[in-house]
């Protein structure tokens, strides 16, 4: 069976629905990413599907015994909460130190191990969630937009580490990004999200969509977009593409 | 030296809730529940006042309306509600409730001090008991969830995603802050019970790099706190509950300056 299934899900958030009509698949050693606008439910519907947040309607079913690596979008610690790489990376499971030695190691990372996660930059945080979310040897490796608030080469970097470790360790990765760039040449499959599904398939396929170009623009780089309605459904009042605030990133 | 010495009863009533509070009060601390702490405490002087009234045990009355208090309060949050409006209206509206309900009753408004400031020379051997086991029950609890609290604590997406509950570990704390507040009425007072929870986790914040180490520094701090103001009370007879917050106060205010000079002289350096 697929590592996750979801069927027909909606979710609602403080009253308002933010997606509805969700299905995917997720199968095993897949890079799948999420597109879509602000605002249109992609980082819930990760969430969804790590069991954070309950579907109103629908079915999640997860692949039994499934380990999940979370690289969550910024991680916030209190400054109250002391907190060395080391015991970060040990959550919520105990790990031997030359197993944590390794991980920050492949992370590409030097020895931090006794550094406080506060006092890391902005780039070193992000590969140390990746690091741990490494150590369980997930079967689904997911992150929400992992590379917000690093520079370009470092976000760059920080893709191709996720393409080794795919190779490595075989995991299926599902990601949400802004960055089309990476998206277009990374990825298997593209889902383009705007409170339902608007498309999915290969990169190729979608970057052709009419949907995908409404909100994206024809040219794969986001930079580029260029608004260019061209529906051949209607949505529903109050449902909208905002394509505006997209190209204006 | 033996348990028939109130001093030394009062001694190891004090070590009792600094084992509870001190571990309890780190996670108050890191997840900003301090002022949880005071409603769920505030509550206990209602307990009070309806198990004098009934005639009940005093521990029992406090549990039920602390567990009450801490229940209601975890279930409000994270529902659209002003916390801290929510939270002040209902702290200080069962302290009211409580010291009116205690004047209706004949013959304990003298004993109100010992419950808003705690009594902890009048300790019995069976007063010991209670509070030894709802520390060994607190100490346990929160060694048994550890690694899932820390986690749930950090981040609940986290905790989600590695099949912890994050809302089971609250109701652990939850459960845990109503006996904190139970065992600790008879050392500290309802008033002084947050002061128990909070201010040693503060005051080894400075001196950690991981969070056990700040829980066990923490303990060590209540510990010290609870023999040196046991100690000075006697000294210069006053108020011992009062004094304990006031000695953890003092340990608090020299951990955050000797803390700002290192960095200063480092700096320097």
């Amino acid at each position: 069976m697929p590592l996750i299934e979801a069927h027909d899900i909606a979710v609602r958030l403080g009253g308002a629905e933010v997606l509805h009509d969700v299905s995917l698949n997720l199968e095993a050693g897949e890079i799948v990413t999420i597109v879509g606008p602000n605002g249109s439910g992609k980082s819930t519907l990760l969430r969804a599907l790590i069991g954070a947040v309950p579907a109103c309607r629908g079915e999640i079913r997860r692949k039994p015994g499934l380990r999940i690596g979370y690289v969550p979008q910024r991680l916030h610690i209190d400054p109250t909460l002391p907190m060395t790489v080391t015991r970060f990376l040990a959550l919520p499971r105990r790990r031997a130190a030359k197993e944590l030695r390794a991980a920050l190691d492949r992370a590409g990372l030097p020895d931090l191990r006794h550094r406080q996660m506060a006092d890391l930059s902005g780039g070193q945080f992000q590969r140390v969630l990746l690091a741990r979310a490494l150590l369980n040897r997930p079967d689904l490796l997911i992150l929400d937009e992992a590379t917000q608030g690093l520079d370009q080469p470092g976000s760059a970097a920080f893709y191709r580490q996720i393409e080794e470790v795919r190779q490595q360790v075989g995991c299926a990765v599902l990601m949400v990004s802004h960055e089309l760039h990476v998206v277009m040449s990374a990825s298997d499959r593209v889902i383009c999200l705007n409170g339902h599904i608007c498309c999915q398939g290969r990169p190729e396929a979608v970057a052709r969509d009419d949907e995908y170009r409404a909100l994206f623009g024809a040219g794969t780089q986001g930079a580029l977009a260029l608004y260019r309605h061209e529906h051949d459904h209607h949505h529903a009042p109050g449902h909208h593409h905002a394509p505006d605030a997209e190209a204006a990133e | 030296m033996s348990l028939d010495d109130f001093l030394v009863r009062a001694a190891l009533a004090g070590l009792g809730v600094a084992v509870a509070a001190a571990p309890l009060g780190s996670f108050v601390v890191w997840r900003r529940m301090a002022y949880f702490g005071d409603a769920t405490a505030h509550a206990a002087i209602l307990g009070v006042a309806l198990a004098l009234a009934l005639d009940a045990s005093i521990f029992a009355g406090a549990l039920a309306m602390s567990l009450i208090m801490a229940l209601t309060v975890s279930g409000l949050a994270g529902r659209g509600f002003a916390m801290d409006t929510m939270l002040g209206v209902l702290a200080h509206s069962a302290l009211a409730f409580g010291l009116v309900g205690v004047s209706f009753l004949s013959g304990v408004r003298l004993d109100l001090m010992a419950y808003l400031f705690g009594d902890i020379l009048a300790v019995s051997r069976g007063d010991l008991a209670v509070i030894w086991a709802g520390a060994g029950i607190v100490a346990g609890l929160i060694a048994w969830r550890w690694q899932a609290l820390l986690t749930a604590t950090l981040s609940p997406d986290l905790a989600w995603s590695e099949g912890i509950d994050p809302r089971r570990e609250q109701m652990v704390l939850t459960v845990a802050l109503a006996l904190v507040v139970a065992v600790a009425i008879k050392v500290v007072g309802v008033l002084l019970i947050a002061a128990m929870l909070i201010v040693p986790a503060a005051a080894a914040r400075p001196l950690s790099r991981t969070p056990e180490r700040m829980a066990v520094i923490a303990t060590l701090i209540a510990a010290a706190a609870a023999l040196g103001g046991l100690a000075a009370s006697f000294r210069f007879d006053s108020p011992t509950g009062p004094t304990i917050v006031c000695v953890a106060a003092l340990i608090f205010a020299v951990s955050v300056a000797g803390n700002n000079l290192i960095g200063f002289v480092r700096n320097k350096g």
